[in-house]
């Protein structure tokens, strides 16, 4: 009888539910016991070096392709860099209608994530098979009136970044100074009428989060012990009075026990952050400069830094808005405290920032400016260099561009949220995976929960991976006329080789 | 060791450039083999996709010829050629081709000493630049050419 | 009866055909009675291992959205073309390129000099670069897939059967084709799943186009406040809507910004020479100087008129050239 041998690496090929690629590779020892576990990005696609020579003005389209599920963040942060850019001030009018177009569409992305994405693994379990663990498998578990409720309900808010936006998937709205479209009445009737609906939606997903997985002990422990649990640096957007803001501000860092380390201008980010290269995946590590990359670990020793809903709340004093503080205040008794560690309290901070969302959309729309036509300050200085900051659905979204005086982008530097959040991720899932795979056996229910340290994340490795790194292996095909083609071989490590092929012709 | 010899698409009008190239060879002014004619009714005929064709087919030069601003047979056909091969070239050197491998030239019917001129001078620049290779990365360098 | 078994794949993608997929709202739910979603990595937990197992045109319908990037990408693309029985390139990325496709404007060691080295935050000083093969700091051999030098757009690599461009296209255009092709009434093989005809027919402000149209200048954005009713063109706006095939409804002139394109070509395959000749068409300018000062206006024409078509261009995709046979070509 011959015994199978000990597998020493399992990979879990694509991970899914959730926007990207990725994979992760679990490296077990002789005795089936997990050693290291890593999250690797394997596509990527150039963004920072293929906007150089493309007008100012046409970078919010194009940069929104970095993600299609949050296309309006990477629209706004690059309508607030060529604001910089151009050192011109947006309208009142124009900042209104961002900031409502804005927070529906976090309201929406973030709903998605919670009720198709991320939420499957609770309402469905992690144990379900896998056929049922998905959007479909959740109207099931909580029935098609509830399903079709929320399906419903999120695509009206889509519908109404239509109106406002043109467009859900790749909005068309931001300018240097201000806004392509002007609102009208009935517009704003439609929002007052949606928010409230929006509001609800909310409340009752506190609600369906609070029976289906808080109350569930299970799952409660999972929230609270150690497996998915992370002390890192924490960062995000505040506004004045240190409220979390999803549009402006400051930036803020807190450490382990919440207190400030940093609070800094959009225009200084490359003061605070930087970002390392491991030569094993194509994404970036981005960390705290003055603390410095310490390797895939946390601590206060440790750069490492996390962004995104559970973040935004460590590093926030408060709420913006009453219904959503008041969720907040529940969410930090629960967790004995402001500062949060547990990786799946995304999940929930995820539903505080969704009622957030939609009380905002509810106040702004009062303010008188609103319906104004001056959507746009036409007073744009020579442009020359800017950064602008919003807070995506997944975290801290910087943009940085350069350009010369006729506005044409010379150079382009974008940090992206979900790429901050992808040493943790890789922690996570190491610490999950030395949890739950044991004798090197891993059945589809434990892989799974190896991915839902991930998941909670909300994770968007389009936006990650927008880079594209080098020194890859390049197949170079040479047509000369006449003559046989010619194909060399640059190999990862530099060196060139002939490939034999056979001859073109002319 | 083979001197490279372009090839080189010219085409030209019925009414003008075409004339010019009769009355070259009527006044025995040789002009390059390496271009080959394709004589239209108009340069305003011409589309970009004709020449992007061209280039795409083999061509490592091409030109475009027409009548004189103010002479062209149809009022105004040379004017639209003048606007959509303006804004091809700087098109072209944007897709990592060379500005010099296209040629917009005005040639009168009488001008024979023209046409060898313009047509002789193209197939020198170009056989300079050497052969074109057209890949999908249209970044100017990544392409040794002969 | 048995239901359609779909399968829904990205290849180098930012997920917007996925999210346009979602976009079909509660339509998703009535599906479910007709469809089995077999792989759909964004919404959907079944693995690569999992398709290597289908039997050979075991999946009914494949969409696949997002450009060729990698050689990962491409082996996904052979795989699924082996398992299907009927393919279509969803999306810009997958008919023609799309917005990935402009790296195609770029070199491969500028690329890797601007990310890994150039950037002010990237922090490096011993000049790391990701490797095909390589391994963790704590000894762990790892792979990434290879990198191409040409962004490809789908049918470069396999045989695809139908197309549906769009950057995204919406979800109401998704369920439509859908719709017709589980009903079975498909046009030939290898059409695009829209009529041939241009964004303007369905644009509100085309009555504002005057017979004969002229432009003295075409003017940037930054420099006008554009009028919300008027054709752009007539307002020496570029709007790419003239080369560009209709099927989105126009949405983006609802939002009072030019169309940028996204539709892909119409009447042809390369979009970018066809834009050139209308624009050629329109100008006022007769000398020199009043040419190139109208001309200036367009600050950047490749990545204007090629900007989600560049692996269609005539002027440059990989046509020919060492390629494996393509999946599925008879």
């Amino acid at each position: 009888m011959s015994i199978a041998p000990m597998p020493r690496k399992i990979s879990i090929d694509p991970i899914t539910r959730l926007e990207g690629h990725g994979k992760i590779e679990i490296f077990l020892d002789e005795a089936g016991e997990v050693d290291k576990a890593y999250l690797q990005l394997p596509d990527l696609r150039g963004f920072e070096k293929f906007v150089e020579g493309r007008p100012a003005e046409e970078l919010p389209q194009i940069v929104s392709r970095v993600c299609g599920v949050c296309p309006g963040a990477q629209h706004m942060a690059s309508t607030k860099a060529l604001d910089a850019l151009f050192q011109v001030e947006p309208t009142v009018t124009a900042r209104l209608i961002r900031e409502v177009y804005y927070n529906l569409h976090v309201f929406e992305d973030h709903l998605l994530h919670f009720w198709f994405l991320g939420g499957p693994d609770f309402f469905v379990g992690p144990g379900a098979p896998k056929e049922a663990r998905n959007l479909l498998g959740m109207v099931d578990k909580v029935g098609v009136e509830t399903g079709r409720r929320v399906i419903e309900t999120r695509k009206r808010a889509r519908d109404l970044i239509e109106v406002i936006a043109g467009r859900a998937v790749h909005p068309v709205l931001g300018l240097p100074g201000g806004v392509s479209k002007r609102m009208t009445p009935a517009i704003r009737d439609d929002l007052r009428a949606y928010a409230k609906e929006a509001i609800e939606l909310a409340l009752f997903s506190l609600e369906a989060f609070d029976r289906l997985v808080w109350q569930v002990p299970e799952y409660r422990e999972l929230f609270l012990g150690d497996v998915y649990r992370c002390e890192s640096y924490y960062m995000g957007m505040v506004d004045a009075q240190g409220r979390s803001d999803l549009y402006d501000g400051k930036v803020r860092v807190v450490d382990q026990q919440g207190r400030e380390v940093d609070l800094f201008e959009p225009a200084d980010y490359a003061k605070v952050i930087a970002e390392h290269v491991e030569p094993w995946t194509y994404v970036k590590f981005p960390y705290l400069r003055k603390i410095g990359w310490k390797g895939l670990t946390d601590g206060p020793e440790s750069g490492m830094y996390r962004v995104a809903p559970s973040a935004r709340l460590n590093v926030s004093r408060a709420m913006s808005t009453p219904l959503a503080q008041r969720a907040r205040e529940v969410y930090e008794k629960a967790f004995g405290g402001t500062t949060v560690h547990s990786v799946l309290a995304n999940h929930w901070a995820r539903l505080i920032e969704v009622l957030n969302c939609a009380e905002r959309v509810q106040e702004l729309v009062e303010h008188e400016a609103f319906l104004s036509p001056e959507i746009r300050n036409m007073n744009l200085n020579t442009p020359k260099e800017g950064v602008g900051i919003v807070e995506a659905p997944r975290g801290t979204l910087i943009h940085h561009y350069t350009s010369d005086a006729s506005g044409i982008i010379t150079s382009a530097n974008m940090i992206v949220a979900s790429m901050a959040n992808v040493a943790a991720m890789s922690m996570n899932i190491q610490s999950a995976a030395k949890a739950f795979i044991h004798g090197g056996k891993a059945d589809d229910e434990l892989l799974n929960r190896v991915e839902m340290a991930f998941r909670t994340y909300d994770p968007c490795l389009s936006c990650a991976t927008h880079n594209l790194p080098g020194k890859m292996p390049l197949q170079i095909d040479l047509h000369r006329k006449g003559q046989a083609s010619r194909s060399l071989l640059r190999s990862g490590d530099g060196t060139m080789s002939e490939i034999q092929t056979p001859s073109q012709g002319a | 060791m083979s001197v490279f010899e372009p090839d080189i698409v010219a085409f030209v009008c019925n009414w003008c450039s075409y004339g010019g190239a009769d009355s070259a060879g009527g006044l025995k002014l040789a002009y390059p083999a390496n271009v080959r004619l394709v004589r239209v009714m108009c340069s305003g005929r011409i589309d970009p996709e004709h020449v992007a064709t061209a280039f795409r087919e083999g061509a490592d030069g091409v030109m475009v010829m027409g009548c004189h601003p103010g002479d062209c047979h149809y009022r105004n056909g040379n004017h639209k050629a003048l606007r959509r091969f303006r804004l091809f070239e700087r098109m072209l050197v944007q897709m990592g081709i060379e500005a010099e491998r296209f040629a917009l030239e005005w040639v009168a019917a009488g001008e024979g000493k023209k046409f060898q001129e313009v047509t002789t001078a193209m197939t020198e620049r170009v056989r300079l630049l050497g052969p074109l290779a057209i890949h999908g990365n249209v970044s100017p360098k990544e392409v040794t050419h002969g | 009866m048995a239901k359609v078994k779909v399968a829904i794949y990205w290849c180098s993608s930012c997920g917007g055909c996925d999210e346009a997929i979602v976009d079909m709202g509660t339509r998703i739910l009535a599906l479910r009675e007709l469809v089995d979603f077999v792989f759909w990595p964004c919404a959907m937990d079944p693995k690569y291992s999992d398709v290597e197992a289908m039997q050979d045109g075991g999946i009914d319908l494949c969409l696949i959205n997002g450009a060729i990037r990698t050689s990962e990408q491409e082996t996904m693309a052979r795989l699924l073309r082996r398992k299907s029985k009927l393919l279509v390139a969803l999306g810009s990325c997958a008919c023609s390129g799309g917005i990935p496709a402009l790296a195609n404007l770029k070199s491969l060691p500028g690329i890797l000099e601007r990310c890994y080295l150039k950037n002010p935050t990237v922090v490096n000083p011993e000049g790391t670069l990701p490797q095909l093969e390589s391994h963790t700091a704590d000894g762990y051999p790892m792979e990434l897939p290879a990198l191409y030098e040409t962004v490809l757009q789908l049918d470069d690599v396999i045989e695809v059967d139908y197309y549906l461009p769009g950057c995204s296209p919406s979800g109401d255009m998704i369920a439509t084709a859908l719709m017709s092709i589980l009903e079975g009434k498909l046009p030939p093989k290898g059409s695009v799943l829209l009529p041939d005809i241009a964004l303007c027919a369905s644009c509100r402000r085309n009555a504002t186009k005057p017979v004969q149209l002229t432009i003295k200048e075409f003017k940037r954005l930054i420099h006008v406040q554009a009028d919300p009713d008027q054709c752009f063109l007539n307002q020496g706006i570029l709007c790419m809507g003239p080369a560009t095939r209709d099927g989105c409804g126009a949405p983006c002139i609802e939002g009072n910004m030019p169309c940028t394109g996204c539709m892909g070509p119409v009447g042809g395959k390369d979009q970018g020479v066809r834009m050139l000749s209308a624009v050629g068409g329109i100008l006022e300018g007769v000398s020199e100087e009043e040419v190139s000062t109208a001309l200036d206006g367009i600050a950047d024409p490749a990545g204007t008129f090629y900007r989600y078509s560049m692996s269609s261009s005539l002027l440059g995709s990989r046509r020919e050239g060492n390629q494996a046979p393509k999946e599925g070509a008879p």
